[in-house]
C-alpha cells in the first residue's frame, strides 16, 4: 500500500530536470571535443591526422610517443619537463613564502602608509603585465641574466603576483583574531604568531596560492618566450612552439603526443585538487 | 649570550609601560614581513613603470644608449603605422566579441547549475577543467588544428579552416577565451548561492513569478558578482597574446587579422627591438585599461547593488 503511493507521488517524471541534464551533457560534450581530438590525434597514424574524418585512430600509434620522449632541437623531454618543473616549483616556493608574509603584514600588522601601500597592492592586480615588461627585461638583461632562469623566479620571491598577496590577505581576515591576542599576551611577537599560529590556519589559501601558480606557470609562454633562448634551457611549453614553426604534416602525432605529456601535470593536478581549485577560485572573486 | 638577555628582556617589560614598547616593535616587525614585497614593488614594478615612461620618449635598441627624441613613438604610432591601429581594431573586435560571450554562457550555465541537485559538482568541475587547460600552448596548437583546413570545423560546416581567412581567424582565438567561462562560472555560481532564500519566499509570497524573481532578486544581487567578472575578464581580454600568437604561429595573420595589441608590442620590442616604440605602446595600453576600468567604474553605480555596504 506504502509502496503504490510513494511510486504515485513520484510518478511525474521532472521533464525539465531531465531536459536540464541532457542540456548539460550535451555542453559538456562539446566542450571536452578538443581534448578527445588532442588524445586522438596523439595516437594517430601520420596520413590520418587530417585527411581522416574519423576521430578515433584506425590502430594506435604509439610511436608518435616515442618520438615525442626523443623531444625537440636535440633536447630529451626530460630535460625539457624538468626544466618546466624547475621553474614552476621555484615560482610555487616563492609565492608562497613572500605573498603569504606580505599579507600578513596587510592583514593584521600596523604601520605607516598601510592604506596607500595596501591600494598600490590591489592595483599592480589590474597593472597589465605588459606595461612593465620591457623595462624588466632590460634591468635583467643589464644583470646578464637573460637566458637564465632568474628573471622567472626571482620575482615570485618578490611578491610581484598581487593577485595572490589579496587572496592570502582575505583569507586572514576571515580568521579569528582571539588566537593571536591571547598568545600576545602571553607574551608572543609578530613572528612567532604568524609562523605557528596564522600560518597554519592560512593552510587552504596556500594551497591555492600553491596549485594556481604551479598551473599558470606551467602555462606560462610570454615570459618564457622572451627570456629563454637557448634550446636546452627551454620549457615544454617553448618545444611545442618551435614545433608551430616546423609544422610539417609528419610531425602532428608527435607533436600532440608532447602536448598531452604537457597537460598531464595540470590534469593530475586538477583531478587531485579540484574542490581546491574550484572553490579557491569561487572565494577570491567573492570576496573582492 | 641567552642568558644575559632573558633577564634584561623582562626588566624593561616591567620597567617600561607595556604597552608602547610592542606597538614600536610591531612596526618593525611589520616592514620584515613586507620587505619582499616593498623590494618587488619599487624594484619589479615602480621603478619598470617609470622607466618605461622615460623609455617610450627615446629611440632605443637594447645595445646603443638611449636617444632623445620626444612624442616621435606617440606620433609616429598615431599618425604613420597602420598596422599599429589594425593591432587596435583587433583587440576592441576580440574583446567585444570574447568577453560577453564569455560571461553570458558562464551565466546561463551557473544558472542552470544553481538549482541541480544531483551531479552537481561534477558538472562544475567538468567546465571548470578549460580554464586550467586553456592558457596551454597544447590547447591552442589543438585549436589551430581543428580550426584548420581539413580540420573539425571545416569537415562539419564546410566552411574551409577559420585560420586562413582573414575575417574568421579572430572568431577562432576568441571562441578558444569562450570555451574557458569555467572560471567566471564558479564565480557566478558562488555568488547566486549567497542570495538569501527568504528573497525569493518573499518574492513568490507576494505573487512574483520566474522571471520577475530573476529579473527583480537574481539580478541585483548577482551584480557585484558580474561587475567583478566584467573588469576582470575585460582586462585580461586586453591583453591576450598566447592564443593569438599560437593559433596564427606566431605570424598574426592571416593578412594581420589576428594580430593582437600585445603581438605586435612583442613584434615591434623583441623581432625588431625597437624598445623605445614598444614602450610606448605599452603605456597606452595601460592607460586604456585604466580607463576603460574607470569607465566600468563608474558605470556600475546605476546597475551594481551592494545590499551591504562598507564592509571593507
Amino acid at each position: 500500500m506504502t509502496s503504490v503511493s510513494t511510486a504515485a507521488a513520484r510518478k511525474p517524471v521532472r521533464w525539465g530536470r531531465v531536459a536540464l541534464h541532457l542540456g548539460c551533457l550535451a555542453a559538456l560534450l562539446v566542450m571536452l571535443y578538443p581534448l578527445a581530438w588532442l588524445l586522438a590525434t596523439s595516437l594517430k597514424p601520420a596520413d590520418e591526422v587530417i585527411a581522416s574524418l574519423d576521430l578515433l585512430p584506425s590502430h594506435l600509434e604509439w610511436s608518435n610517443y616515442k618520438t615525442a620522449f626523443e623531444g625537440v632541437n636535440d633536447v630529451s623531454i626530460w630535460r625539457l619537463l624538468s626544466n618546466s618543473l624547475l621553474i614552476a616549483g621555484g615560482a610555487v616556493l616563492g609565492n608562497v613564502i613572500s605573498c603569504s608574509l606580505a599579507a600578513y603584514a596587510f592583514a593584521r600588522l600596523r604601520f605607516r602608509f598601510r592604506g596607500p601601500m595596501f591600494a598600490f597592492m590591489i592595483a599592480t592586480i589590474m597593472l597589465p603585465h605588459h606595461a612593465i615588461l620591457i623595462p624588466q627585461y632590460i634591468i635583467f638583461n643589464k644583470l646578464g641574466l637573460v637566458n637564465t632562469y632568474w628573471p622567472l623566479i626571482l620575482p615570485k620571491f618578490l611578491a610581484t603576483e598581487a593577485f595572490f598577496v589579496f587572496l592570502i590577505v582575505q583569507f586572514m581576515r576571515g580568521l579569528p583574531r582571539e588566537l593571536e591576542e591571547a598568545a600576545r599576551i602571553d607574551g608572543c611577537g609578530p613572528f612567532r604568531s604568524f609562523f605557528q599560529i596564522v600560518l597554519p590556519l592560512t593552510r587552504p589559501a596556500l594551497i591555492t596560492t600553491a596549485i594556481f601558480t604551479f598551473i599558470w606557470t606551467w602555462n606560462d609562454f610570454f615570459t618564457q618566450l622572451i627570456y629563454l633562448f637557448d634550446p636546452d634551457k627551454f620549457t615544454l611549453t617553448l618545444a611545442l612552439r618551435s614545433f608551430v614553426d616546423a609544422s610539417s604534416q609528419s610531425a602532428f602525432g608527435p607533436m600532440f603526443a608532447m602536448s598531452v605529456i604537457a597537460l598531464l601535470p595540470i590534469v593530475l593536478f586538477f583531478l587531485a585538487f579540484q574542490r581546491f581549485l574550484v572553490e579557491g577560485m569561487a572565494s577570491s572573486g567573492l570576496k573582492g | 649570550m641567552t642568558t644575559t638577555a632573558i633577564p634584561t628582556g623582562e626588566k624593561r617589560a616591567t620597567a617600561t609601560t607595556p604597552k608602547r614598547r610592542p606597538r614600536r616593535q610591531r612596526e618593525g616587525a611589520a616592514w620584515v614581513f613586507l620587505s619582499p614585497w616593498v623590494l618587488g614593488a619599487s624594484v619589479l614594478t615602480l621603478l619598470p613603470m617609470a622607466v618605461s615612461l622615460y623609455l617610450s620618449f627615446t629611440d632605443y635598441n637594447l645595445f646603443d644608449p638611449p636617444h632623445w627624441v620626444g612624442l616621435r613613438n606617440y606620433t609616429q604610432m598615431f599618425t604613420e603605422d597602420p598596422r599599429y591601429w589594425r593591432s587596435v581594431w583587433t583587440t576592441l573586435t576580440y574583446v567585444v566579441i570574447a568577453v560577453p560571450l564569455q560571461l553570458a554562457l558562464a551565466l546561463v550555465v551557473a544558472l542552470a547549475l544553481k538549482s541541480m541537485k544531483r551531479g552537481k559538482g561534477f558538472y562544475r568541475s567538468a567546465f571548470y577543467a578549460p580554464s586550467l587547460l586553456g592558457a596551454s600552448m597544447s590547447i591552442a596548437l589543438v585549436w589551430r588544428a581543428v580550426f584548420n583546413d581539413g580540420g573539425t570545423v571545416d569537415n562539419l560546416f564546410g566552411t574551409g579552416g577559420w585560420v586562413n581567412k582573414p575575417g574568421w581567424a579572430l572568431l577562432a582565438v576568441a571562441l578558444l577565451t569562450v570555451w574557458q567561462f569555467g572560471a567566471p562560472m564558479v564565480i557566478f555560481l558562488a555568488g547566486l548561492q549567497q542570495i538569501p532564500a527568504e528573497l525569493y519566499e518573499a518574492a513568490a509570497v507576494d505573487g512574483a513569478g520566474r522571471w520577475r524573481q530573476f529579473v527583480s532578486v537574481t539580478v541585483p544581487m548577482l551584480s557585484p558578482v558580474l561587475f567583478f567578472n566584467l573588469v576582470l575578464q575585460t582586462i585580461q581580454a586586453f591583453q591576450v597574446f598566447t592564443p593569438a600568437f599560437a593559433v596564427s604561429a606566431g605570424k598574426g595573420g592571416p593578412a594581420d587579422s589576428t594580430l593582437v595589441y600585445t603581438m605586435y608590442l612583442y613584434d615591434r620590442g623583441f623581432v625588431a627591438s625597437h624598445m623605445g616604440y614598444a614602450s610606448a605602446m605599452a603605456w597606452v595600453l595601460l592607460l586604456v585599461i585604466g580607463v576603460v576600468t574607470a569607465v566600468l567604474f563608474r558605470t556600475s553605480r546605476s546597475w551594481v547593488f551592494y545590499a551591504s555596504e562598507g564592509e571593507r
